[in-house]
């Protein structure tokens, strides 16, 4: 029943040879990213891996850039859609900064927009994999938010990404106040890096903390935590497990 | 200005460097009634003077909210500036849903001058016969702009356009060093001042002209007819007496001026377009 059957043209875009032109799946990933308002801005920390699903292909991936004079794009997921939204973000500071008209883009426009991107491309089915963290400062306005890769935004003091959101997260709503100091939110988010060092297996002890302030952002170096592994639940695990090894 | 050979297509040079056609649109803008702009450093007033053509009617709206930080009085083809300011409401839309930001007035600006500019370099279009002026917000403060069709805009601490504009454009040019610091009551004053100089002897009166407002935290809203008319009573600024037929509670400055009276002087102003 040949006749019968409906013919594609070969730019279509349903069935099988189509799906070449949408993300089925990520490939290489950068996990969480934490962030949190403090009293000069905004802190965020990365780790520096990109992971090749078990493999921790990559370990010198900036997964923070600063978006004009006043906003810190943090991304988890895949790197290279990352690379495609800050190329995005590109074209749109240049645009706005060539009107040469005192007005600029703050973070919550870049939210915004971003927001507005993740959500179209989740409506046609092909989504820029990635959970990204947003922050900045103007005018002594701070500003902090997200927006997943299915278009979902919201602003808050601390916000985190992937596995951050399990174990980082219930640090900071513990231990987050207003006006912290830098060092203190340094602390903090080495507090929480740690326990995601610990506790997730794409992570690698490899960070860069960036802040933003009205006098702009900085990145550090890249560097490590200091971790501990004597614990005497370490020694010996399997000591009361019967039939274990 | 004469008819010439050049001014049949808006494509055409004049061997002096002119578009005639271009030319023409600015003198429909004249035509129009008149239509006044002042800023402060925080406010911006529109004002405008609304003739109906006659009492059956009612009068054409010249004033139009393009957000609640920009609006627009137009003098001109009244047809052609709610078009324009379809466009401008539309492009403020986008803007405040992509950015969740109020659009700066200044870009707008620019954007429509590039929208008028556009009609005056096609064989198959003809340049829009009004003049806007563009009262918003943004950054920097309170901006007032004119937008011509011949796809310039200037920025303006004041300005007046349309009928008998020159005479506003009189007044404003004495007062205008005091309108950076004044209040925003004064303001409005001003404006109405500047409108009464349009009218030339007839008497101001809140039917007759729309006053709206926007300022830093005060959103761009038209005063309704009552505040506009109490607020003419209260700076005395009725040029003349007024006939028993007139509101209660009315106080006239006494200054008699000869030619019409109260009430019935109410001349056929030129064809609003």
């Amino acid at each position: 029943m040949d006749f019968m059957a409906s013919k594609q043209p070969e730019n279509s875009l349903l069935g099988p040879e189509a799906d070449s032109q949408r993300t089925l799946y990520p490939y290489v990933t950068g996990t969480s990213v934490v962030a949190l308002k403090y009293k000069d801005g905004i802190l965020m920390a990365a780790d520096m891996g990109g992971s090749y699903g078990s493999t921790l292909r990559y370990k010198n991936v900036e997964r923070m850039k600063a978006i004009g004079k006043h906003s810190l794009l943090g991304a988890s997921g895949e790197i290279s859609d990352f690379q495609e939204i800050l190329r995005y973000l590109d074209d749109l500071i240049l645009y706005d900064n060539m009107w040469d008209d005192g007005n600029s883009l703050g973070p919550k426009e870049v939210h915004n927009y971003l927001t507005r991107v993740m959500y179209n491309r989740r409506n046609k089915f092909n989504p820029l994999w990635n959970s990204l963290v947003l922050g900045g400062i103007k005018n002594g306005q701070k500003y902090l938010g997200t927006v997943s890769m299915i278009g979902v935004n919201f602003e808050d003091d601390h916000v985190a990404t992937g596995f951050g959101n399990h174990l980082a997260r219930p640090i900071l709503r513990q231990e987050w106040h207003e006006n912290l100091s830098f060092e203190d939110g340094v602390k903090l988010l080495e507090k929480c890096m740690r326990v995601l060092l610990y506790r997730d297996r794409s992570a690698i002890n490899k960070l860069q903390i960036a802040k933003i302030t009205e006098e702009g952002m900085t990145i550090s170096q890249p560097y490590s935590l200091k971790t501990y592994w004597e614990f005497s639940a370490f020694e010996n695990p399997t000591q009361g497990a019967v039939g274990s090894w | 200005m004469f008819r010439n050979q050049y001014d049949t297509d808006v494509t055409t040079w004049s061997p002096a460097g002119r578009l005639f056609q271009v030319e023409y649109a600015m003198e429909a803008v004249k035509q129009g009634s008149a239509a006044i702009g002042l800023r402060s450093k925080t406010h911006i007033v529109l004002g405008c003077v609304n003739k109906a053509n006659s009492e059956l009617s009612s009068h054409q709206k010249k004033i139009f909210k393009v957000d609640d930080h920009i609006g627009v009085a137009i003098a001109g083809l009244t047809a052609d500036g709610r078009v324009l300011s379809r466009y401008m409401r539309n492009e403020c839309i986008n803007y405040g849903f992509t950015y969740e930001s109020p659009l700066p007035v200044g870009r707008l600006v620019v954007q429509l001058a590039d929208k008028a500019q556009v009609c005056t370099q096609r064989s198959w279009k003809r340049p829009y016969g009004v003049g806007l002026l563009v009262a918003g917000l943004d950054e920097s403060g309170a901006h007032l702009y004119y937008n011509c069709p011949s796809g310039n805009y200037f920025e303006y601490q004041a300005f007046a356009i349309g009928s008998r504009s020159q005479a506003a454009k009189t007044y404003l040019e004495r007062k205008f060093e005091n309108f950076t610091d004044a209040s925003r009551d004064d303001l409005v004053k001003d404006a109405l001042m500047a409108i009464r100089e349009t009218l030339q002897g007839e008497t101001l009166k809140s039917s007759v002209c729309t006053i709206a407002v926007v300022g830093v935290g005060e959103p761009f809203h038209i005063l309704d007819q009552g505040t506009v008319q109490q607020m003419i009573d209260a700076f005395e600024i009725v040029g003349e007496q007024e006939g028993p037929d007139a509101a209660a509670g009315q106080e006239a400055s006494a200054e008699p001026e000869q030619g019409a009276g109260a009430g019935a002087g109410e001349g056929v102003a030129p064809m609003d377009i």
